[in-house]
Order: C-alpha cells, then sequence, then structure tokens
C-alpha cells in the first residue's frame, strides 16, 4: 500500500510520465508513418529496377540498394543519430524534442523497412505477374493492383516489425533529447535512482509494444487470404 | 484463328546462343482445339512465352484473327494481348482477390462499368459453374476449381484464341477430364481457338482436333489426329496408340510385322482374310484399338512363320488401305 501511495505522490508519474508517453506516441506515430511513406516506394523501386525484375535498371538498382539502403542500414542507430542533429536542425529548426526525433527515427528505420517490403514483394510467386501482364497490364497497374494487394500479408507484418523497432530506438533518441519515454527512464530511474518511475516505464513500454504487435498481428491475419 | 509464320526465338545466355525456337510455323482453325506436345526442353514455355509477347520472338509472325502481334508497339502491346486468353498450370489466381474479383480483373482493366462488370462476371462464373464459390478466396477453391477460375477469368475480355499451358498437369485424372470437358465445351458455346501446351499424350487423345510434335525448337510432325495416327511409323503416332507389352524375345524364326488401319477397315477380319489368302498361320503379338479423333484405329502386331512372301502380304494389306510396317525378319 505504501508503495502505491508514493507511486501516486511521485512527480516523476504523475507529472513527466504523461508528457513523456505522449512524446513517446508522437515519435511512434510520425516516425511509423513517414517510414511507411517513403519504404513501400522505395521497396517497390528496389523490387523493381533489381536485375530480372519487371523493369531492371541496373544504376538506380546500385545506387538505392548497394549506396544507401546497405551503407545506412549498417550504421548503428545510437552513432546515426548523432550524426543526424546537424541535418535534423537543419529541417526542423531544432534538434531537440520528439518532432525533431522523427527525423533520425524515419531515415533509421527506412532502410530496413523498404528491404522487408522488397523481400515481400519477391515472395509473389512470378507466375502472377507474368498473368497480370497477359490481360494486358500496364507496369503501373501490376504494381498497384497485383503487387501490392498481393504482398499485403509480407508488408503488413513488416510494419509491424518496423514500428516495435521504432519505439524502441525512440528510446534511444529520447536520451539525447528526443524526450519521451526514455528520456523519463534516464532522468528519473537513472540518474535520481527512482526504481518506481523505472519500473512504471517498463511496463508502459512493454504494453506499448504488446498492443502494437497484437494489433499488426490481427490486421496481417485480416488481409492474408492465402 | 491463329497464325504462326517461322517463328524463331533465340536467347543469348553471355557469348554462347540458345535457339529455344528454330522457326515455328502453325495454322490453327477458327473453333479448333490445337494439341502442342514436346518434352522438357522442347521450347513449350517458350513458344508460350513469344505468343503472349511476354518475350519478344527474334524474329517471325503471330496473328489471331489476321492482325499481327509480334513486333506492335509497347503501347499497343496491351490491348494486342487481350485477343488471346490464357490458363497457366498453377491458375496463378490472385489470392488477395477473391473468385468474382479474380474473373473481374482484366475488365477492371478496360475500365468497364461496375454494373457491366457484375452481369459479365456471373455469366462467366455460370459458364465455368462456380456461381456459389463466387465469394470464396482461391485457398478456399481445390485444384480443379481454381483451374476453372482461371479458365473464366482467361475469358473475360472475350478473346479469339485460348492459350493453354500444361492446364491439367497439376490435376488428377478425374478433374484431368472435367477441365478438358470444360474447354471443348467452350469452345463449342463461344467458337473460340484452342492451343493445349502439354507433355500428356492423353490430353491430346481427348481434347485435340490437331496436334503438332515439337522438338528442339521444330515442330517435327504435325496435322489432324486421325491422319498423325494413320502414321504408322510417325513418333505420334506410336505414342497416340502404343502397342502393350514388350517385344517377345524367344520367337520362332519368322517376320514380325506392324498393321494400322482405321475406320471401316478396323471392322474388316484382317487376319483371318490374311491367313486364308496365303494359307499361313497368323500369330497376333499385341494390339490394341482406339478412337481417336473422331475414328476407330487398329494397331497390331503379328508374326508370319518363315517362307511366307514378304512383299506379297504387303503389297495384298496395303491395296486394302492398311498401313504395314516389317519390324524385323
Ligand atoms: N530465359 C532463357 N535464357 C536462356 N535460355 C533459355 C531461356 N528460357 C529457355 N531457354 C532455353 O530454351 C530451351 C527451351 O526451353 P523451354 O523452357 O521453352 O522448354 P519446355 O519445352 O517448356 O520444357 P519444360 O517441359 O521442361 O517446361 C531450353 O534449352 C532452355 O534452356
Ligand atoms: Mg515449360
Amino acid at each position: 500500500m505504501d508503495w502505491l501511495t508514493s507511486l501516486l505522490e511521485n512527480p516523476g508519474i504523475t507529472t513527466a510520465l504523461p508528457d513523456a508517453i505522449i512524446e513517446t506516441l508522437i515519435m511512434m506515430v510520425i516516425a511509423s508513418a513517414a517510414t511507411i511513406v517513403i519504404g513501400i516506394p522505395l521497396g517497390v523501386v528496389l523490387f523493381l529496377t533489381a536485375p530480372g525484375g519487371l523493369t531492371p535498371v541496373r544504376w538506380i538498382s546500385a545506387i538505392l540498394s548497394g549506396l544507401i539502403v546497405n551503407i545506412t542500414r549498417s550504421i548503428p542507430y545510437a552513432i546515426l543519430m548523432l550524426a543526424l542533429i546537424p541535418f535534423t536542425q537543419w529541417i526542423v529548426g531544432t534538434g531537440i524534442g520528439p518532432y525533431a526525433a522523427c527525423v533520425s527515427l524515419t531515415i533509421g528505420t527506412v532502410p530496413f523497412f523498404a528491404r522487408l517490403v522488397e523481400t515481400a514483394l519477391r515472395d509473389i510467386p512470378s507466375g502472377k505477374i507474368d498473368a497480370a501482364l497477359v490481360m494486358g497490364s500496364s507496369r503501373f497497374q501490376v504494381v498497384r493492383k497485383v503487387l501490392l494487394p498481393e504482398a499485403m500479408p509480407g508488408i503488413m507484418a513488416g510494419i509491424t516489425t518496423m514500428v516495435v523497432i521504432v519505439i524502441g530506438y525512440s528510446a534511444m533518441a529520447g536520451i539525447v533529447g528526443g524526450g519521451g519515454l526514455g528520456r523519463l527512464a534516464y532522468n528519473y530511474g537513472f540518474q535520481r535512482f527512482d526504481s518506481q518511475v523505472m519500473i512504471v516505464t517498463i511496463v508502459i513500454i512493454v504494453i506499448i509494444v504488446q498492443a502494437v504487435q497484437a494489433t499488426g498481428d490481427w490486421l496481417t491475419r485480416r488481409v492474408d487470404h492465402r | 484463328m491463329i497464325t504462326i509464320t517461322d517463328l524463331r526465338k533465340v536467347y543469348r545466355q553471355g557469348s554462347r546462343e540458345v535457339v529455344a525456337l528454330d522457326g515455328v510455323s502453325l495454322s490453327v482453325a477458327k473453333g479448333h482445339i490445337h494439341g502442342i506436345i514436346g518434352h522438357s526442353g522442347a521450347g513449350k514455355s517458350t513458344l508460350v512465352r513469344c505468343l503472349t509477347l511476354l518475350d519478344r520472338p527474334t524474329s517471325g509472325s503471330v496473328s489471331v484473327d489476321g492482325r499481327e502481334l509480334a513486333g506492335v508497339s509497347d503501347r499497343e502491346l496491351l490491348s494486342a494481348r487481350r485477343k488471346i486468353g490464357m490458363v497457366f498450370q498453377h491458375a496463378n489466381l490472385f489470392d488477395s482477390r477473391t473468385t468474382a474479383e479474380n474473373v473481374a480483373y482484366p475488365l477492371e482493366l478496360l475500365g468497364t462499368k461496375r454494373s457491366k462488370i457484375k452481369d459479365k462476371v456471373s455469366n462467366l462464373l455460370d459458364l465455368v459453374g462456380l456461381t456459389q464459390f463466387a465469394n470464396a478466396y482461391p485457398s478456399q477453391l481445390s485444384g480443379g476449381q481454381k483451374q476453372r477460375v482461371g479458365i473464366a477469368r482467361a475469358l473475360a475480355t472475350d478473346p479469339d484464341v485460348l492459350l493453354c499451358d500444361e492446364p491439367t498437369s497439376a490435376l488428377d485424372p478425374k478433374t484431368t477430364d472435367e477441365i478438358l470437358e470444360l474447354i471443348k465445351d467452350v469452345r463449342d458455346r463461344l467458337e473460340i481457338t484452342v492451343l493445349i501446351i502439354t507433355h500428356e499424350m492423353g490430353v491430346v487423345k481427348k481434347a485435340c482436333n490437331s496436334v503438332s510434335l515439337l522438338e528442339a525448337g521444330k515442330i517435327v510432325e504435325h496435322g489432324p489426329i486421325s491422319e498423325v495416327v494413320a502414321d504408322i511409323d510417325g513418333r505420334l503416332s506410336h505414342a497416340l496408340l502404343p502397342l502393350p507389352g514388350e517385344m517377345p524375345q524367344d520367337l520362332p524364326p519368322g517376320t514380325i510385322m506392324d498393321l494400322l488401319y482405321s475406320g471401316a477397315d478396323a471392322v474388316h477380319p484382317v487376319i483371318s482374310t490374311l491367313a486364308r489368302q496365303f494359307d499361313i498361320d497368323v500369330n497376333v503379338l499385341a494390339g490394341s484399338v482406339e478412337d481417336l479423333g473422331g475414328a476407330q484405329f487398329a494397331h497390331l502386331r503379328i508374326h508370319l512363320p518363315v517362307g511366307v512372301d514378304i512383299d506379297a502380304v504387303t503389297a495384298h494389306l496395303t491395296a486394302s488401305g492398311i498401313a504395314v510396317s516389317v519390324k524385323e525378319a
């Protein structure tokens, strides 16, 4: 009872926690949405321009796949977010706060999400693409009416994985100025040895991640008619 | 009606050239079902890819109802392809679409009105007998049902030619028969020209009016079923009307010969006439009788004792319209 009472009187919980949750959700929603908006077209282009793809273009494939995706993907996020601070300041006007953090979160997750999209597209049997072409589909129609709907279960599973990773990265971004639950855990739990805040933060992050995973799994099952 | 003239396709693999089609010419009349049979690597898939222009032929022409398909521009290609409806070995239905939505796909591409699509789709599902499965997804259908949806989808744009690439190779014998019956039924109702690519002679026997044998990129035998069967030394004839069993080993000395005859001749008492005429014992080693291409054919292997005048026997049989092939003396 004592622990609960002090919990409800702890300013780390009563005043800082609600803001931190909102900041984390802001980072999660904006960065995920931006990743989807950029990552799906990028994944489609990676798939189309790859050797043996629907419209193989050597140089586009080499630049996108080799340089951008593979190189960005091999930089650890902790380093990437620090390296991107000047760029973020230039884009958002500030390097601090949940909105600024979205820049590095998006850049950090787009490459691997685009790869997940590309993999989901590759899993479609080539006979279906042939069928679409033989019926007189243009390349654009093949992408919009066949490839994306057929790959939707894989893409949905990819989105779920990506959002969970964004939540993880957002905690890291929070420590260097992004705010959110990562910052809360660092300020209160680590620097002030407030184990109550630490435990509550962990519980809330676990709940958010599980909710995302469950929703994602449910949506994946909904779109999967295979 | 589909006409293929001197179609060639050469694939380049580095510095090596693979001639997959080496001057294929073929003409199938409207309302006919033509089979193209060949072993693995003969060029069947290449032929299909060239007909649908998924691969551009190296040279030669493909025309459907007088309209040239090979060599059209990329823009015209989309509408040119609608002249040919295609059925695949594994149906290749879209898993994200229901049966009705799959059949509607080619109509959506044309920008057809919703109400018209609905009517057309329900007619097509009726034609293939799947009305009650309109809202089922492909994963809920059997292999035969999927193939029916594939056929309905191929017919949606009212093509002149139905091109079937190994349509029954993934199906069991009973379902194979059902699908072949459906293809024949569709041909009768829509007067469509059908091309069936297959490696199964049974498919040719059951469904085709005429057949081509494709080998190493060339058509080596072709013609109406009744004509190719009648060619006693032909490979298609041997495959269409094979003799059961092996060549017997320990026979008394003499001559073995194969006889092949058809139609009215098939009811003639060939063997007893021969025995009486030449006063010999005729030993039947093997035989098979089948209805092929609308006529009854008999294929016999007989053994004649030593001392028979083979030339005279051959002349006598040939005169009665029986094809003869002397195997060994
Ligand atoms: N894309 C390609 N590049 C190079 N060679 C090819 C290509 N496609 C086919 N070939 C060659 O063309 C020849 C004919 O192949 P094809 O696939 O048409 O045979 P098939 O009759 O369909 O055989 P199967 O019954 O095994 O499917 C083969 O020698 C094959 O190696
Ligand atoms: Mg093949």
